[in-house]
């Protein structure tokens, strides 16, 4: 065998790749949910002679975080006020929200969702006749028409989802031209005028599959390349760490690159640590809202309505009074359990599941009608895993569980990063151009409009879904209609300033060079050692990714602290991610496939940094259960009821982390 | 989760200018050995499970075995998809098994109406393309009315 110490991988990297230019009007950098957004939307407003593209790091068919398919839409507004949904998204985020772009998302969400229909998601629906579920093939009136969803909770809506990112991918890429949508490409850095102050110009990536680097210029772009995975030390370390229960391969890449060009950032204390089936990290959502289930703690207790519980929430108002429980709260009562002793906490879909049979037959349906709608039951029930999470089923198939036998143990995860889901972090963005959005004085990183809907505080520079922060709970549909809302204000933007012409302040040549010096640092160095990933002048960005899971689960709470942190232990992290950031210029990469990881990693640090850097900042702990400062252990509404925004500045290298005002836009009196 | 495939099954997409499965993996896992003509997952522990290359794969080469950190052996979950629905086996560790059938589009793919004629109204308000009308929060339950 010959010695470990040539590249792995299919695709070797090579030390001069081919450099591609492209000058665009518009370029949209990603391909989930906002960007198909903005991809289906954009030529609607477009001049014909517009040029646009589109760049994915994969396939638009199944990238982003609804590749595997969803079980159910999150957002749908429908009969709802669209008041009370910015009241429940400002309540659940534990206050300190933009109610101005929740209300803007609001307003848009269901045309998005009636697309969907119309494209051919299944959506579930309500038998007019028997009150039944119907699943989403069966003939029913369409969402416009009046047919009625099965909704779970009082925003979500079930579909048969597998097929999701394939009908959403498809209208988008007719819609932007197929020969406009080039993808296996990942854009790592974004690039500024070389004349106009705070204004984008370009971007510069890379082929996953040739020697090539992309060097673009463009007036106006969108950044939506999802949230954060894999930045905190999972509970499952081996081949398991791929069941991250965000997309694996989000690697805060819309944060960083947005922030290294000086957009403001926005709530980056924010984590989201889901309570999710243990292992598998299969959804929860059904088994609490359409099987009506409840967790139980290792005594066989039902915790959550007990009187010591409702006094540990009185703690958290107004936030702890609400009919809903705010998700980190959730998570801080199951993690009162178990730090007790108390666990292991199970869903009980034993319980649940047979309280339906049981009321099935007590209104005296015969066994034979119970039989068939039992089929139909456990049907639903697995189809919510198979829909989106097929590593749960294969794991309940690996342990032999039958959920209506025996309850399964759910946990919380590690930590992730994102703003679309029951979390708000990202970037700050200006909201709708209209009167009812607040008028703030003080310079853009204070303010909630200036003249371009969801644009940064960078020239030309837009975000959606995942990349926009203070104002989550917009989901799969959610980001949809964000991308698309940014898409015709980026149109407006370009025709505003149609005189503009980008110009890069590096040449192509340099920019090349930047981006394939993990390439050329594996090449002068590989020969020092008979194994390639063993080297002393160089490191590999799996283990560089272990140092930050590490680092941060230690020092920046963790699962390995339940969630504790503190100012000590915050600074020790924030010096172990500064010297993690200085050897990440010594990335190697043999192959194509491990300089995207390097890339991914470099994108996971700047993230984490400014995540602890904000938490650093943020002198209380505004979400228990999410995290917690031991130093300043409680959510102190009179002092922190504001904003944490963040710039780095790219002249000077410095970062600013600032107490911005928050501003209700809807009424708080009554607060629900 | 990690997938992996049957060599006796996989032919490399025959070299096509697309393997299905490196088309398709959204983390860039699949990867074909030109020399071998087969396909293979390169980095197992960065699998999310998503089964996007298992539904595509034409020759139905390949399947997943559980995360060997916390799956005990035994049993799989394997789709069979097709353009309007998706059957689901699902084989226990003690060798029960469970089907089930899922619609997954009710439209024929391609049919999906991307309205590329259709042009906005007016690029100065906030109305979408397929809208109708632009909503304003109620003035009555504005914060700065009260």
């Amino acid at each position: 065998m010959a010695l470990p110490n040539k590249p792995l991988g299919e695709l070797a990297a090579v030390v001069n790749p081919e450099i591609v230019e492209h000058n665009v009007d518009v370029l949209i950098v990603g391909g989930g949910m906002a960007a198909c957004g903005t991809a289906f939307e954009i030529k609607k407003w477009a001049p014909a002679d517009m040029k646009i593209t589109l760049v994915d790091k994969a396939s638009m068919e199944r990238s982003g975080a609804v590749a595997q398919g969803l079980s159910a839409i999150n957002t749908y507004i429908g009969e709802n006020p669209i008041e009370n949904y910015v009241k429940m998204v400002r309540n659940d985020l534990m206050g300190v929200v933009r109610e101005d772009l929740i209300y803007d998302l609001g307003r848009h969400v269901d045309d998005s969702v009636h697309l969907f229909e119309e494209w051919g998601l299944p959506i579930w629906k309500v038998d007019p006749d028997t009150g039944d579920n119907l699943d989403g093939s069966k003939p029913a009136k369409t969402l416009p028409e009046g047919g009625k969803p099965v909704r779970t909770g009082k925003w979500q809506i079930m579909i048969n989802g597998e097929s999701y990112k394939c009908i959403v991918a498809e209208p988008a890429k007719t819609a932007l031209g197929e020969e406009n949508c080039l993808e296996r490409i990942f854009i790592v850095k974004l690039l500024l005028d070389k004349n106009k102050e705070n204004t984008i110009a370009g971007a510069v990536g890379f082929s996953t599959r040739e020697n090539k680097v992309h060097v673009f210029t463009c007036k106006a772009m969108m950044v939506a390349c999802g949230g954060a995975v894999n930045i905190f030390r999972p509970r499952s370390t081996g081949e398991g760490k791929g069941r991250a229960w965000y997309p694996v391969w989000n690697a805060g890449s819309t944060y960083t690159m947005c922030a290294q060009v000086g957009a403001t950032l926005t709530m980056m204390e924010n984590r989201f640590t889901p309570a999710r089936f243990k292992d598998g990290y299969g959804p929860v959502g059904a088994w609490f809202l359409l099987f009506k289930a409840k967790v139980q703690n290792g005594l066989g207790e039902f915790y959550a309505n007990t009187d010591a519980v409702k006094d540990e929430l009185s703690k958290f108002m107004p936030y702890g009074a609400s009919a809903v429980t705010p998700t980190c709260l959730r998570n801080h009562l199951m993690l009162n359990e178990l730090k007790e002793g108390r666990g292991p906490i199970y869903m009980a879909t034993d319980v649940a599941l047979n309280a339906f049979l049981d009321a099935k037959k007590a209104s005296g349906m015969d066994e034979k009608d119970v039989k068939k709608y039992w089929k139909h039951l456990e049907s639903e029930a697995w189809e919510d895993f198979l829909d989106m999470s097929v590593g749960q089923a294969g794991l309940w198939a690996g342990m032999n569980i039958e959920p209506e036998k025996v309850g399964s143990e759910i946990m919380p995860t590690e930590p992730y990063m994102l703003g679309s889901h029951s979390g708000c972090c990202g970037i700050w963005v200006s909201g709708p151009n209209e009167d009812w959005v607040p008028t703030v004085d003080g310079p853009r990183s204070h303010q909630y409009k200036w003249g371009y809907n969801r644009m940064t505080t960078v020239n030309g520079l837009f975000t959606a879904g995942d990349g926009v922060g203070a104002s989550g709970h917009k989901f799969s549909s959610g980001s949809h209609a964000e991308g698309r809302i940014a898409a015709k204000q980026m149109v407006k933007y370009c025709r505003d300033n149609a005189a503009f012409t980008p110009e890069l302040a590096q040449t192509a040549q340099e920019l090349a060079d930047e981006i394939y010096a993990p390439v050329k640092l594996y090449h002068e160095h590989v020969g020092a050692s008979t194994a390639a990933d063993v080297n002393p002048n160089y490191c590999k960005p799996a283990g560089l990714m272990m140092r930050l899971m590490k680092a941060t689960d230690e020092y920046g709470g963790g699962v390995a602290t339940y969630y504790m942190t503190s100012g000590k232990l915050l600074n020790i992290c924030l010096d172990l991610l500064r010297m993690l950031r200085e050897d990440a210029e010594k990335m190697a990469a043999g192959d194509l496939h491990e300089l995207m990881r390097a890339w991914e990693n470099y994108h996971r640090i700047w993230t984490v940094e400014s995540h602890i850097r904000h938490i650093e900042f943020r002198k209380e702990s505004r979400y228990p259960g999410f995290y917690y400062r031991s130093d300043f252990p409680t959510c102190d509404d009179e002092n922190w009821k504001v904003f944490v925004n963040s710039t780095f500045d790219p002249a000077t290298k410095e970062w600013k982390c600032e107490k911005v005002n928050c501003v209700n836009v809807i009424e708080t009196d009554p607060w629900i | 989760m990690p997938s992996y495939v049957d060599p006796s099954k996989c032919d490399g997409c025959k070299g096509g200018d697309k393997t299905a499965c490196m088309y398709i993996c959204p983390n860039d896992l699949m990867v074909l050995n030109v020399e071998e003509m087969k396909a293979y997952n390169q980095e197992p522990d960065a699998c999310w499970e998503c089964y996007s290359c298992v539904k595509i794969c034409p020759q139905g080469a390949i399947a997943v075995r559980g995360y060997n950190d916390f799956v005990p052996m035994g049993g799989q979950v394997h789709p069979m998809r097709s353009s309007d629905s998706i059957m689901w086996t699902v084989k226990f560790r003690n060798g029960n098994l469970k089907r089930f059938k899922f619609p997954v589009r009710t439209t024929a793919e391609g049919a999906a109406n991307a309205y590329v004629d259709l042009k906005g109204a007016n690029l100065d308000d906030e109305m979408l393309s397929t809208e109708k009308a632009l909503k304003a929060p109620d003035a009555g339950k504005l914060q700065a009315s009260k």
